[in-house]
């Protein structure tokens, strides 16, 4: 028997499946954009946040009905919980995208540093993270939502070599430093985008299994030292 | 260590005739908790409280099987009486049951009068205690010899909580004590029985969610006479751990 409670709940999934192909398009519009040096593609991202913007309001306040007209429990009530918490991070995502938008518009007004070689990885790597912790999250997969996890480092990894590459460049090359700090902000943008999408992979297991997987190497630690 | 508990229960079996309506339950309650019973109607949880205080086998054609601890006795070994184990655990009911020929005052000390208790004084101090603890002594000290049925149904249903009150028992049985209440009534019962849960511990029976939910602190689903899921209201309600328990919290039973 289907309750006319599972129609509201697929709207509101559908509604923040919207919106995440929205974040995901701006990332890749910001993206290309800097690859590409096309100027253009950023204005695209500038619009697609706005759009962005307005379905974090509409989700949310498809949240708040859902809360109060049928006080929900148990997993309807986690993937409440954890589509106000995902609408928060796609917002987020949104906005790193439009910052990488505007700190590559920066980058390309002046000669490149050197050819692009770690950050088209990290473009990649981040691209296919918050892919696949959409489709976690659509499919109810929670085996690809801990994929996403393991994922976490490789980014933050990236972004550790571009930071140290370009710190050895600037030592040599210091009338570059500006185009250097642009690239490092890149880098730290996406590793946030990165960061969003590991929120929304915990967010999805949470909703799926009630199991709260944030953390977990701090908790594992607090609880060994409480022994 | 482990908490003592002022109730349990090992593997009850009860019906009628030949009829099996609590199928092997066990369960156990901490002092000063509220413990709540949910469930399908026709699941045996009404049955199961009934047998917490002998009231069960009041009803021809019951039988009840099992151990019933309450502190250091099994109500139901041989040499128990089942009116002492009543003063113990008391009872409220689904439909407020105010004597209908008895002032508020004498709905109050009813079972006190049973028990033999007759002075005045002490029963006048018990009355005004019981009331305030059912909070509903300020809307009624001045008028304790109306009758107990012009009270409205609400302030009814907590006149008979001051009654259950009164003999001072351990543990207080609710079935279903606000599915006849407007939602004022119901909050102000929740409110009294976050408060009561200082003094006696309470188990109830309800078929609201939420109401379980806001007032208990551990849940026990019930299913064809068997007890599926027993745990911390908030692990039941956020994570159940049972598929049976997730599907009928949820509404999508049957």
């Amino acid at each position: 028997m289907e309750r006319h409670f599972d129609t509201s709940l697929r709207e509101l999934k559908e509604q923040l499946v919207t919106m995440a192909g929205l974040v995901e398009k701006a990332i890749e519009e910001a993206t290309q954009g800097l690859q590409s040096a096309n100027v253009e593609r950023f204005e695209n991202v500038f619009d697609l946040e706005k759009k962005i913007n307005q379905c974090h309001i509409s989700v949310d306040s498809a949240c708040l009905k859902l809360l109060a007209l049928q006080q929900p429990l148990a997993a309807d009530l986690r993937l409440i919980f954890a589509i106000i918490k995902i609408n928060t991070d796609l917002e987020r995502m949104g906005d790193q995208a439009v910052n990488i938008a505007r700190n590559a518009e920066e980058y390309i007004k002046a000669a490149p540093l050197k050819p692009l070689v770690d950050l088209p990885i990290m473009f990649q790597e981040v691209r296919q993270m918050v892919g696949i912790t959409l489709d976690s999250f659509v499919k109810n997969n929670e085996p690809l939502a801990r994929e996403v996890l393991k994922r976490d480092d490789r980014v933050d990894a990236l972004k550790n070599k571009i930071f140290k590459d370009v710190l050895e460049h600037l030592k040599t090359h210091s009338a570059q430093v500006e185009q250097g700090l642009t690239l490092i902000l890149i880098a730290r943008n996406l590793e946030r985008i990165g960061d969003h999408a590991t929120n929304i992979a915990e967010d999805v297991i949470f909703a799926l299994k009630g199991e709260d997987v944030r953390h977990s190497t701090q908790v594992s630690t607090i609880k060994s030292a409480l022994k | 260590m482990s908490i003592k508990s002022i109730l349990e229960v090992k593997n009850l079996h009860a019906g009628f005739g030949t009829t099996e309506v609590v199928k092997g339950v066990s369960l156990s309650a901490q002092y000063h908790t509220v413990t709540a019973i949910i469930g399908p109607s026709g699941c045996g949880k009404s049955t199961f409280i009934r047998c917490l205080n002998r009231l069960h086998e009041e009803t021809s054609g019951a039988f009840a099987n099992g151990e019933v601890w309450l502190e250091n006795t099994d109500i139901y070994a041989k040499n128990v009486d089942p009116v002492s184990i009543r003063r113990k655990v008391g009872m409220v009911f689904q439909k407020p049951n105010a004597f209908p020929s008895m002032s508020i005052f004498d709905n109050v000390v009813a079972g006190l009068r049973l028990a033999g208790v007759k002075r005045h004084s002490i029963l006048k101090e018990i009355v005004e205690q019981s009331l305030i603890s059912a909070a509903l002594w300020h809307e009624v000290k001045d008028k304790l010899n109306a009758p107990g049925t012009s009270l409205s149904g609400g302030q009814q249903q907590r006149l008979c909580i001051a009654r259950a009150l009164a003999v001072e028992p351990t543990v207080l049985l609710m079935d279903e004590p606000t599915s006849a209440l407007d939602p004022i009534s119901t909050a102000k019962i929740e409110e009294l029985m976050t408060e009561l849960r200082k003094k006696v511990t309470i188990i109830i029976v309800t078929h609201n969610m939420q109401q379980a939910a806001r007032i208990s602190d551990q849940t026990a689903f019930f299913l064809s006479g068997e007890l599926i899921e027993f745990g911390e209201t908030s692990q039941v309600f956020t994570a159940p751990k049972m598929d049976q328990t997730e599907r009928y919290i949820t509404g999508r039973f049957g």
